[in-house]
This record gives structure tokens, C-alpha cells and sequence, in this order.
């Protein structure tokens, strides 16, 4: 018989130990779907750090690097600049890449760092027990802002996609999502371009994914994919925020 | 041998070059700039790259991603720079990535001043950061040894995959000194099996000291701790002067050293038995150097710039069998050879006529 589906070969036999109905699953596939397509995986060096993400270096079938919260898109630097001729990429999470590791995103990507980033956003800190990222919604209930976020205290969501979306050195800025198939098909078209821009060496790239956190958010896992939609994809700018010139012809 | 004057910041600049250092990340802090200056010039020349970093975390993990593909790098920084540092080294020393890391010491707490000091010892030799942790640490005096300790530290580093650190202070670091450019050692390294680099041909590698589960923690804990223990026992440096015969001794690192010898040679003058244990190494700590006289010394002057903080290693190294004392200056200030001599023969009733 055809076999018609098969585990990538991006992703080791290492059996996923998210959360159930988390998506990160689908977006570690993805990922892993691209490295063999391009046939990058033995070429291409894996950044994560600290967070649910930070599970990640089991996972694929690259060779992996861990960093501390926050720091990864500068290893990630330090790896590109010492092996300008392979692929480097971070997985990391909002509370990560939007909150401690703020210099580094903003500065890899003024830098037009040679490096792929992927980022999930789920709109608060996943792995610490759910509590409040500058990610998290207006009035989103976390343990850390039990009464709803009070934007008047603690500001408004960042948008960090748009910010680097301004930086020259940023050539491809995506906000995707994975909660329809759609949607699953245009987050891989986005990721694999991304690393397409790297392997071309046009600049940095950065693809940010809204991801569900059923555990933290305290529903189910349908529930969570209906909750992204409705809450989420209104605030956060999807799609294509920037496709520089060089890109275009990708 | 080529020989040319050079700033003791450079000396350890162009001793890195020399040492096969491809790739520097900093961030530029009086007064170790002349390292991170000198290297944007050299270094390019060299096949290399200065990178220079957003901040001072942001270069100590640029090492960390350099350093896990198995090229040879450093960074170099002053005291509130290394301060910021300490996450990454923590991190460096867990995942046991050689790295080579200055710290050119300034006066602190806080911003402090720009002058000659020595109060980051607790910090450089203890860990500094989370954990149970050491960098090796390496005092030069001198801006030879600047050149000469670099060389070592690379070779150090790569032999026990740990981060290195050379300690000096402004003061070595702006001091112009004839230095002879040597070769680098030839020393047998093990080969950088463990480095992320593609995996072509090879089964995926991954660098991590993440364990969530507490059996396996200890397990890499008990594998540092043997590590750790191993260097403390076979890579004790130090220099003696008048050691041998000495009734009394100076005890000083770096800049401290350097002027203690001085005073050893005026009080060998008056007929005094002084001599000096010069640390080289200030973790590990050389305890050896003590073993022989520590029955026999009549007393210790620990020579700082700083409240006193050597001169806790010094007592344990001598087992309390002998007094020893603190003489210091601190916030930029250096004692002369008088004043530390002063404070020997003061503290020790030491009468020049005894002829001691
Ligand atoms: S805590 Fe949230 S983000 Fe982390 S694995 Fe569980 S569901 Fe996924």
C-alpha cells in the first residue's frame, strides 16, 4: 500500500511532551516539514530557549543548542557568525522573544542577522503556569493579573512583528496561525520562506505564529482554537507584514 | 623573537589573534577598550570578525553560540560589564563551552571609577553566577604575562571545555611594556567532538544543561563538581620570589604582586627574610604554594586592592597556622612598596636591627 502520511524526517522519534491539544505540535511539524523540503537538516543549527519551546532540542532532527531565557537570538548570532554557510534558527516564545529577550529581537534584526526566527505566541508564559507576557491580552485573566490585564497598569499588547517590520535589516516579517488547515497551510508557506530568505542570505526573518495554550488559558483544546480566533487574530497584524524587495521573487 | 611595545590590553588582543581566535563579541568599557578597539583593527586582517554587541549579555551569548560550533572566541569587558555577564557564564560553564573572557577591573560597587582595583575577586573566583560553578582565572602582573596567561587560557579553556577568565586592572591594561611576540604553545587539545556544527554524517548533537528531572540534575551536577576538582588540583599556578627562606611573606596578585616584589628587594636589603607567593592562578587558588611554609612563617601580608578578599584563601591555604594580615588601598588608589613594608614590619614588631 502508498504510504500517503509519515512522521517527517525534520523530527526525531522523540514523542512530543506538550501539553494535549497544544499546538506547538503542529508548529514543531511544520518546521520539520520545511528542513526536509529544503533539505536543510543536516545543514541547520536550532536555537531555543528557555520556555515550552525549550523542549524543542529533542525534538528535531538538526543539532540543537539551548540558551537562557531570552538569549537565544544572540547564540543563534554567535553560531551564524562562526558557520556563516549554515542554516540557524530560535524557536522561542512571546514571553521570551517579547519580553526578557526585547534587546536581542530588536537588534538582530537592525543588524539584518543571517538568522530564521520563529516565534509562538500564546499570549502569556506557558511553562511557568500561565502567568501575564507583554503579549497577553487586554483583560486576559492570568496568575499574575488575576483581575483581567489592566492595560492603565501594565500598558497594551506588543505587537513585536510590527516593530521589527520597521527595522531595514528585517526582510520578511510574518504573523501566521494554525487553528484552521487553512491557516496551517499559509503558517508552512510563511516558515519555509523564511528560511528561504536565509538560505539566500537576504537578511534576517522573523515568523510569528499564534499558538493555543489549553492549559493555561483553562479551556479545552476547541475551545482554545475558537478563543484564538476571536480574541487573538484582532489584535495581532496577520499575515505578510513585510516582504522586502529581494524577497518578492522567493 | 619579534618584540614591540604594546598596552597590556593590546598584548592580550594580539595574543588572542595569535592563539587562533577568530570571532570577538563586546561592548566597549573603560578601561578594557583598547582590547575590543584593537581587535576591530587586527582581527578582520587576521580572517576574523569583532562583533560588537547590543550589550554585555547579548556578547557573552554570542560567545556561547560561537563557542558551541568549536571555534576559539572571546570577549572582554570591566567590572559593571562583567557584572552583567554573569547569567552567560554561569550558562558557559554549564553547558562547558571554552570561552575566553577579560575583565579588566575597575573600582565598584556600583559604577565606581575607572582606576586601578581588585574588588571583583570574590566574584571572579567564587562562580559569580547561579550555581555551583568556577572559571579558571588567570592574574597576570605584567603586560608579557598579559600576552603569555591569553595563550594559556585558550589552550586551558579548550582542554577542560570550561570559560576561561584573565583578571588584570587598568592599570596593566594601559601600561606600555616591551613584549616578545611568541609563537603559540604546541599543546595536544582533545578534539571538539561535541561541537553543533551540522550534522552531515553524524548523529545529531545538542548542547544543553537543562534537566527537569532531579536524579539527572545531580547526575550533571556530580559530573562538575569532579570536573571542577580535577582542575583545582592539577592547574595551580603561582610565582615565588624569596619564598624559600622567608620568615615573612607578602602575599598579592596582579598589580599587588608587582609592587611587592619591589618591596621584598628593599627589605632584603635591610637584611630582612621577606619574601613573596605571587598567585598566578587565582582559582584555583594555589593552596600548594602554602604547603611548605606554613609551619614555618611568622607572618602574612595580603596585599589588596580591596577590603580584603584574597585574604580568605590565603588563611585557609595556611590553616590559620600563622597571622596574616590586610594591607590595602582601594577606589583607584595603589600602596607603594613603602607602605606595604610599613605594614609588615609594623604588624610583626619586626625591628630592622634584629636583622629578622
Ligand atoms: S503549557 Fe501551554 S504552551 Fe506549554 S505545552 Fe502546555 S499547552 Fe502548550
Amino acid at each position: 500500500m502508498e504510504k500517503v502520511f509519515g512522521r517527517t524526517k525534520g523530527l526525531t522519534d522523540v514523542p512530543f511532551h506538550y501539553c494535549p491539544g497544544c499546538t506547538h505540535g503542529i508548529i514543531h511539524r511544520l518546521i520539520g516539514e520545511v528542513l526536509e523540503e529544503l533539505d536543510i537538516i543536516e545543514d541547520t543549527i536550532g536555537v531555543a530557549p528557555v520556555g515550552c519551546t525549550g523542549f524543542s532540542l529533542d525534538f528535531f532532527s538538526c543539532d540543537f543548542v539551548g540558551a537562557a531565557h531570552g538569549r537565544g537570538q544572540a547564540v543563534a548570532t554567535g553560531i551564524k557568525r562562526a558557520l556563516p554557510d549554515k542554516i540557524v534558527f530560535t524557536i522561542q516564545g512571546d514571553g521570551d522573544i517579547a519580553a526578557i529577550g526585547t534587546a536581542h529581537a530588536i537588534h538582530v534584526a537592525a543588524r539584518g542577522e543571517k538568522i530564521t526566527s520563529i516565534m509562538v505566541n500564546n499570549a502569556l508564559f506557558g511553562m511557568t503556569g500561565g502567568q501575564m507576557a507583554p503579549t497577553t491580552l487586554a483583560g486576559q485573566v492570568t496568575t499574575t493579573s488575576p483581575y483581567g490585564r489592566d492595560c492603565a497598569v501594565v500598558g497594551t499588547p506588543i505587537d513585536l512583528p510590527k516593530t521589527i517590520a520597521t527595522l531595514n535589516g528585517a526582510v520578511y516579517v510574518a504573523a501566521v496561525s494554525v487553528d484552521t488547515p487553512k491557516n496551517i497551510m499559509q503558517a508552512k508557506k510563511a516558515i519555509k520562506k523564511a528560511f528561504q530568505v536565509q538560505q539566500k542570505g537576504l537578511g534576517y526573518a522573523l515568523v510569528s505564529v499564534l499558538s493555543t495554550c489549553p492549559t493555561n488559558w483553562g479551556l479545552s483544546p476547541v475551545d482554545s482554537l475558537k478563543w484564538l480566533r476571536e480574541n487573538m487574530m484582532p489584535v495581532y497584524q496577520m499575515g505578510e507584514l513585510k516582504v522586502a524587495k529581494e524577497v518578492e521573487a522567493l | 623573537m619579534e618584540k614591540v611595545l604594546l598596552k597590556g590590553n593590546e598584548a592580550i588582543a594580539e595574543a588572542a589573534i595569535r592563539s587562533g581566535c577568530k570571532l570577538f563579541f563586546g561592548y566597549p568599557i573603560t578601561p578594557s577598550t583598547e582590547i575590543v578597539e584593537y581587535l576591530s583593527k587586527n582581527l578582520p586582517k587576521a580572517g576574523g570578525l569583532v562583533l560588537q554587541g547590543e550589550d554585555e549579555i547579548a556578547s557573552i551569548n554570542m560567545c556561547h553560540g560561537a563557542a558551541a560550533t568549536g571555534a576559539r572566541v572571546m570577549t572582554a569587558s570591566s567590572s559593571p560589564g562583567y557584572s552583567l555577564k554573569q547569567e552567560g557564564l554561569s550558562n558557559l560553564a554549564a553547558n562547558e563551552l571554552p570561552v575566553v573572557i577579560v575583565n579588566i577591573n575597575r573600582a565598584g560597587p556600583g559604577l565606581g571609577g575607572l582606576g586601578p582595583s581588585q574588588a571583583d575577586y570574590f566574584q571572579c573566583t567564587k562562580g559569580g553566577g547561579h550555581g555551583d560553578y568556577r572559571l579558571i582565572v588567570l592574574a597576570p602582573s605584567k603586560a608579557q604575562e598579559m600576552y603569555d596567561y591569553t595563550m594559556n587560557a585558550f589552550d586551558l579553556a579548550d582542554k577542560y571545555r570550561t570559560p576561561v577568565l584573565i583578571l588584570a586592572d587598568g592599570f596593566l591594561g594601559q601600561m606600555m611594556e616591551p613584549i616578545e611576540l611568541k609563537e603559540r604553545p604546541a599543546v595536544e587539545l582533545p578534539a571538539k567532538d561535541w561541537a553543533t556544527n551540522g550534522c552531515k554524517g553524524r548523529a545529531k548533537r545538542k548542547i544543553c544543561s537543562y534537566a527537569l528531572t532531579n536524579e539527572v540534575m545531580e547526575g550533571y551536577c556530580l559530573q562538575w563538581e569532579k570536573k571542577f576538582a580535577g582542575i583545582q588540583q592539577a592547574e595551580q599556578q603561582w610565582e615565588e620570589f624569596y619564598a624559600d627562606d622567608a620568615e615573612y611573606l607578602f602575599v598579592g596578585y596582579g598589580t599587588c604582586g608587582r609592587i611587592a616584589k619591589d618591596a621584598v628587594l628593599k627589605a632584603r636589603a635591610m637584611g630582612l627574610k621577606v619574601g613573596l607567593i605571587r598567585p598566578i592562578t587565582l582559582w584555583p587558588f594555589p593552596e600548594k604554594a602554602f604547603a611548605p611554609i606554613k609551619n614555618t612563617v611568622k607572618g602574612i601580608v595580603c596585599v589588596e586592592l580591596n577590603a580584603g578578599q584574597m585574604i580568605e584563601d590565603v588563611k585557609l591555604a595556611i590553616e590559620c597556622k600563622a597571622p596574616v594580615v590586610l594591607c590595602n588601598r582601594q577606589g583607584g588608589m595603589l600602596p607603594s612598596e613603602n607602605y606595604i613594608l610599613d605594614a609588615m614590619l609594623k604588624n610583626f614588631n619586626i625591628a630592622i636591627s634584629e636583622g629578622v
